[in-house]
């Protein structure tokens, strides 16, 4: 299917889970560097570290549900110089083990990725136990430590790529539902490095993550409007690539951003902080506004909890009220 | 295998830098750090396979420790800087501010001999297995040792980690736990009563070893015996009874001295029962 939005076309190459490009640029990373290897406390399947356990069984580490251990035990397996991926849902890699991150990877700076499933409302009908909102705020605060969120497969599976050859801890975040697959098969992985998908005079739309799809499909129904809204995907929330964001906000002069996350915290929270210090502009968030999820399907949570297409449409058209 | 003596006489000067760096920053925690001198100094002036002068991250064919306990932070500095992995002069910089000696030992500041943060307790076992595990994967044959408190194991973290070293056989593993009977709130039997730490241990699949860490031959003899049960497929406990404040009498035999500093008056008394056998810094 050809996406066409404005002159940019997009192409869905097809529905993936971000999940899949995580195992499968892990399976990829590890045939081509043994230090990797890999830890989960119970959710192979769900994290898709399957192929990487059965390739390589010396080089996984099965911890059962305890992940503060497999923290920990990540930690130590960097000494001796070998590259941990932990992977369990978001929840449990983040606010349960939050203290271990802290003092035995972050503040000791151990070449630890933690990669994260299921994160945000789209984990659906398991419920708000399930749905953490709030992790890549407790990750954004650690000093050191970088945050990921890649928007579809193709773009999660470089990001695997590339947190393996840096060093230094980071935070992988990734999701359940099958989206769709549009940035390019090749396209390397900068970390920390925007990625800007549209050109626009009008609006800058900031998404991270599943949002960035649905800020093209924003794009178009505001074009048809007149609107011109430049897109911004902002796979690294930190480092924040301040220097591009400011580029296309000194054009555009107004500021939506577009996150599977509280507001508190978010990437919304990171570039408001950021613009209010640097280039103080109009800003609205497309964010969850300080409640809990709950069961449903994926699609019925982004309509429910405000996460959708026409959601970004309407806070485009707000902002350029408050121009 | 150094002599009993002489490791004496190192552990006699451990206790001396203690009770003067606590005293100095007037903060710090000397009681368990005395208890342990005993131990660090058998560790590491007899046991380990280390090379002080050039200290790197990944130990590659050293034997690495891990001080799961950090408030012990005084003891494990001065057995380093003694050891020769910084300038015993530094040992004036405890808790100071711009200071690598931070009140828990951290990697943060690049102090040599430190592998991974501690203080918020429960974390060193989980890090430890996974730092043996590193060695088993690379055919390292040396052996990754760690420290924890008695009452430390009432952090759930620890349990987790004893199921999986058990389990899955992680046998270049030495754990010792400083069973001083003493936790801040008072003894650990009223806090929270650990019940028979050793069976409970082997009932997760670990050889378990008890012996008195206040007994210098004893301390050398079972960490020997260690030695020759590794690679026979369990972890093992080193259940080390020993009495916070070791060394000077007024600090023994209570949870007093878990975190007070001496004042100029009890640092000259317990500098009196302390012999000073290699100088002081």
């Amino acid at each position: 299917m050809i996406y066409s939005i404005l002159n940019m076309k997009y192409t869905i190459q097809n529905h993936k889970d971000t999940r899949s490009g995580f195992g499968d640029g892990l399976l990829e990373i590890a045939k081509e560097n043994e230090n990797i290897v890999g830890l989960c406390a119970d959710l192979t399947g769900s994290l898709k570290m399957n192929a990487f356990a059965d390739a390589f069984p010396e080089r996984f580490f099965q911890t059962g549900i305890s992940e503060a251990n497999m923290i920990g035990m990540a930690a130590g397996l960097t000494i001796g110089g070998l590259i941990p991926f932990t992977g369990t849902f978001a929840n449990f890699s983040t606010g349960r083990v939050y203290d271990q991150i802290r003092q035995s990877v972050a503040y000791s700076n151990k070449n630890v990725k933690i990669c994260a499933s299921h994160a945000g409302i789209t984990l659906g009908e398991d419920g708000a136990t399930h749905q953490i909102l709030e992790d890549v705020g407790m990750m954004r605060m650690l000093p050191g430590m970088t945050v990921i969120v890649p928007c579809d497969y193709n773009q999660t599976k470089a990001a695997v790529k590339a947190i393996a050859a840096h060093q230094g801890p980071v935070y992988l975040r990734f999701g359940r539902p099958k989206v769709p697959n549009f940035t390019s098969v090749d396209a390397p992985f900068e970390i920390g490095k925007a990625i800007k998908l549209i050109e626009g005079a009008d609006v800058s739309i900031i998404a991270t993550g599943h949002l960035v799809w649905k800020a093209l499909e924003a794009a178009e129904a505001l074009a048809k409007e007149n609107i011109h809204a430049e897109v911004i995907n902002i796979a690294t929330i930190k480092p924040l690539d301040e220097e591009a964001l400011i580029q296309s906000v000194r054009k555009t002069k107004c500021v939506v951003t577009a996150e599977e996350h509280q507001a508190n915290g978010g990437l919304g929270d990171a570039v408001a902080q950021m613009l209010a210090q640097k280039m103080p502009l109009p800003l609205e968030m497309v964010a969850i506004k300080d409640v809990f999820g709950e069961s449903g399907t994926a699609e019925e949570l982004m309509k429910k909890y405000g996460l959708d297409t026409t959601d970004i449409v309407k806070a485009a058209k707000n902002v350029l009220k408050r121009k | 295998m150094a002599e009993i003596g002489n490791l004496k006489k190192i552990a006699s000067q451990v206790r001396r830098d203690i009770v003067r760096m606590v005293h100095k920053r007037q903060s710090g925690h000397p009681g368990g750090s005395l208890g342990c001198a005993d131990f660090f100094t058998a560790l590491y002036f007899d046991q380990m396979h280390l090379d002080a002068s050039d200290f790197d991250m990944n130990g590659i064919d050293e034997d690495l420790f891990f001080l799961s306990n950090g408030h012990i932070s005084p003891v494990f500095y001065s057995i380093l800087a003694r050891k020769g992995y910084f300038p015993v002069e530094e040992l004036n910089t405890f808790r100071a501010i711009n200071s690598r000696l931070q009140g828990h030992p951290t990697t943060h500041d690049n102090l040599p001999g430190i592998r991974v943060a501690s203080g918020s307790l429960g974390q060193g076992l989980s890090v430890a297995i996974g730092a043996a595990l590193s060695k088993k994967l690379r055919n390292d044959n040396k052996l990754v040792y760690v420290l924890m408190g008695d009452g430390e194991q009432q952090e759930g973290q620890i349990w987790e980690a004893a199921l999986y070293a058990g389990s899955r056989k992680v046998d270049n593993l030495i754990a010792t736990i400083d069973y001083n009977g003493q936790q801040i709130d008072g003894a650990v039997d009223d806090v929270m009563p650990l019940g028979d730490l050793a069976a409970k241990y082997r009932a997760f699949g670990w050889e378990v070893i008890e012996f008195d860490g206040n007994d210098m031959q004893a301390v050398v003899n079972t960490l020997e015996l260690a030695k020759t049960n590794v690679g026979k497929g369990k972890p093992q406990l080193l259940l080390m009874k020993t009495e916070m404040g070791m060394g000077v009498d007024f600090m023994m035999g209570s949870h007093n001295w878990h975190g007070i500093a001496p004042n100029d008056e009890q640092l000259e008394k317990a500098l009196s029962q302390l012999e000073e056998t290699l100088g002081d810094y």
